[in-house]
């Protein structure tokens, strides 16, 4: 117990000396004595822990944090369970989009994307001459020559239709020359004029560039690309929306808490921690359920589409998503639920206020 | 330790919450803060603690001028200053050993020390077999305890109350106040804000009285 005699001499002084000393006192003084003081409040933190030892603590409420948030989960499996699947699905339409594209891509790979412009040889023309001229023209890389026998067995080999030739008393195909023009030459109308020209050798019966329909095909999947990428771009803000929601109701359910800690002097950044691994479990997980999802459509489209490239003669195999796309698809969910959740607590965080 | 020059707060809404209050608390004393309420007690406190700033005047604590001090600064502020509220603030998901070491883990105290000083905590304040209990299974009483032990688990060098015995019986208050004197002899600087009159004239300490936003009385 202060004894009650000391105690109101000390008072008296400080009620005069404190209304009193910071105006007349000189401005060293009043530093001085902030200094000597702040002195003293730091001598009484030696006993916090020191850096080293806050970061290992941070790393514990990380730790802490990560296990906590995804048990929060957990423990309401399906709430959880409906937020992953409404960003699972927005997830599922862009990589359908991306599984197709690859898809097509590698369908249409035998064709290396530089054009070909065929010869098809007059019967009985001969071939020697021309090649002589043609490899000799610079607008020209390569040049293939296919016998009409040649041109049949390649036929057979590929058409698989073996059994109706052979019933031809005679082969039905014309001997060609397979030329490789270079890219520069086909720039611009450079094309056109190299087929017009070819046409007007009188050993040709006809020339043909296939640039269109593979530069069409190239466009198509362009497109197809492009699409997919903005419609991801727009799911993406869906998923961050959704993200964003549930935390906003996360953090208004924790609201006493984040008060309480936020008046023991829990920073922003320690208040918005557990958010920001919800939104990372939500969006990992969505991106995992997503994966699965795409691989059970595949699956599901596998069946007819093989049975349509039989047809063809065709090993054409329905490649899914594989592991690396699964990852990207999985990390990149993860973030997406990161952004949201940190644009939602730092929009939320700072409204909640102790009073 | 505690600064107050010429401080007013006043609302938004028009209310005034200080007038010109001047007073200083040395390191090292005990005060008491009293008057009706709405005198501005909760204010007086709230502006140690920045949870509201200032209108006019300075507030200094710990020397430093809370002025200056930015958001960004002010769970530091806190972390210097350990509180304990009338409705305890206690979290009732969390065991009584978790709610106390929340200031240990914001600080980022290691789990073996944090362990050790809650219980030393936990001690000081007579509830050491309590501490896997949720608060909902305590009295009033001891949930009060359990936010003393919070507020000064982390040996803050500055402790507030505000109507620490505000809903408990007199022999409660008592032994409440008995703990308050008990951390103050250590060297903490304790501020209580209390309308218990008849207590505080008991404890024979500084008090400062407060009317209508201002400071009617120091002694």
């Amino acid at each position: 117990m202060v004894d009650s005699g000391r105690g109101a001499s000390r008072t008296k002084n400080t009620i005069r000396g404190a209304t009193a000393t910071p105006r007349r006192s000189s401005a060293d003084e009043r530093r001085a004595v902030e200094a000597k003081s702040r002195k003293k409040f730091q001598v009484r933190r030696k006993a916090r822990p020191d850096s080293s030892e806050r970061v290992s603590g941070a790393l514990l409420h990380h730790q802490q944090m990560c296990r906590q948030s995804l048990s929060r989960l957990a423990s309401t499996p399906v709430a959880s369970l409906m937020t992953c699947l409404v960003m699972a699905i927005a997830l599922v339409l862009p990589s359908v989009m991306m599984v197709a594209v690859n898809n097509i891509k590698q369908l249409s790979a035998g064709w290396d994307g530089t054009p070909q412009l065929t010869l098809y040889l007059r019967t009985n023309s001969e071939p020697v001459e021309l090649m002589k001229r043609l490899s000799a023209d610079s607008r020209i890389e390569s040049l293939v020559y296919l016998s009409a026998d040649q041109a049949l067995a390649e036929f057979e080999q590929y058409s698989g239709l073996a059994d109706i030739t052979a019933q031809l008393d005679n082969n039905p195909l014309p001997a060609i020359l397979v030329l490789r023009p270079e890219l520069g030459a086909l720039q611009g109308d450079g094309g056109g004029k190299l087929v017009a020209e070819m046409q007007a050798l009188p050993q040709v019966d006809l020339a043909s560039l296939d640039l269109e329909w593979i530069e069409r095909l190239r466009q198509i999947l362009q497109l197809t690309e492009r699409a997919s990428w903005l419609l991801a771009t727009l799911l993406a803000m869906a998923v961050l929306l959704v993200i964003g929601n549930t935390i906003r109701l996360a953090i208004e359910n924790r609201r006493s808490e984040i008060v309480v800690i936020k008046l023991v002097g829990g920073s922003d950044a320690y208040v918005r921690r557990p958010f920001l691994y919800t939104g990372l479990w939500y969006g990992a997980s969505a991106g995992l359920i997503a994966a699965f999802l795409v691989q059970v459509l595949v699956l599901l489209v596998e069946g007819p589409a093989e049975r349509l490239a039989e047809l063809y003669q065709s090993r054409f195999e329905l490649q899914g998503l594989g592991l690396e796309a699964t990852l990207l698809l999985v990390v990149s969910g993860a973030l997406l639920g990161w952004c949201g959740a940190w644009l939602a607590s730092f929009r939320h965080l700072r409204d909640i206020e102790p009073r | 330790m505690i600064q107050f020059d010429q401080v007013s707060k006043r609302y938004p809404t028009g209310q005034i919450g200080l007038e010109d209050t001047s007073f200083q608390v040395d390191r090292g004393e005990m005060v008491f803060l009293t008057g009706h309420s709405g005198a501005g007690k909760s204010t007086l406190l709230k502006l140690i603690m920045l949870m509201e700033r200032a209108t006019q005047g300075q507030v200094r604590v710990g020397g430093r001028n809370l002025r200056s001090m930015g958001r960004s600064q002010i769970p530091a502020l806190r972390r210097e200053i350990g509180v304990v509220f009338q409705n305890h603030q206690l979290l009732f998901d969390r065991s009584v050993f978790e709610n106390v070491a929340l200031p240990l883990q914001i600080a980022g105290y290691s789990a073996q020390d944090t362990g050790k000083r809650v219980r030393a905590a936990l001690d000081q304040v007579g509830l050491l077999d309590k501490e896997k209990l949720s608060p909902i299974a305590l009295s009033g009483g001891e949930q009060q305890r359990v936010g003393i032990a919070r507020a000064v688990v982390h040996k803050p060098s500055l402790l507030l109350a505000d109507e620490p015995t505000g809903n408990l019986d007199p022999k409660l208050s008592a032994e409440i106040m008995a703990l308050f004197e008990r951390f103050n002899q250590v060297g903490v600087t304790v501020l209580i804000a209390s309308h218990d009159l008849a207590l505080i004239a008991r404890m024979r300490h500084r008090v400062l009285t407060l009317k209508e936003g201002r400071l009617v009385a120091d002694g």
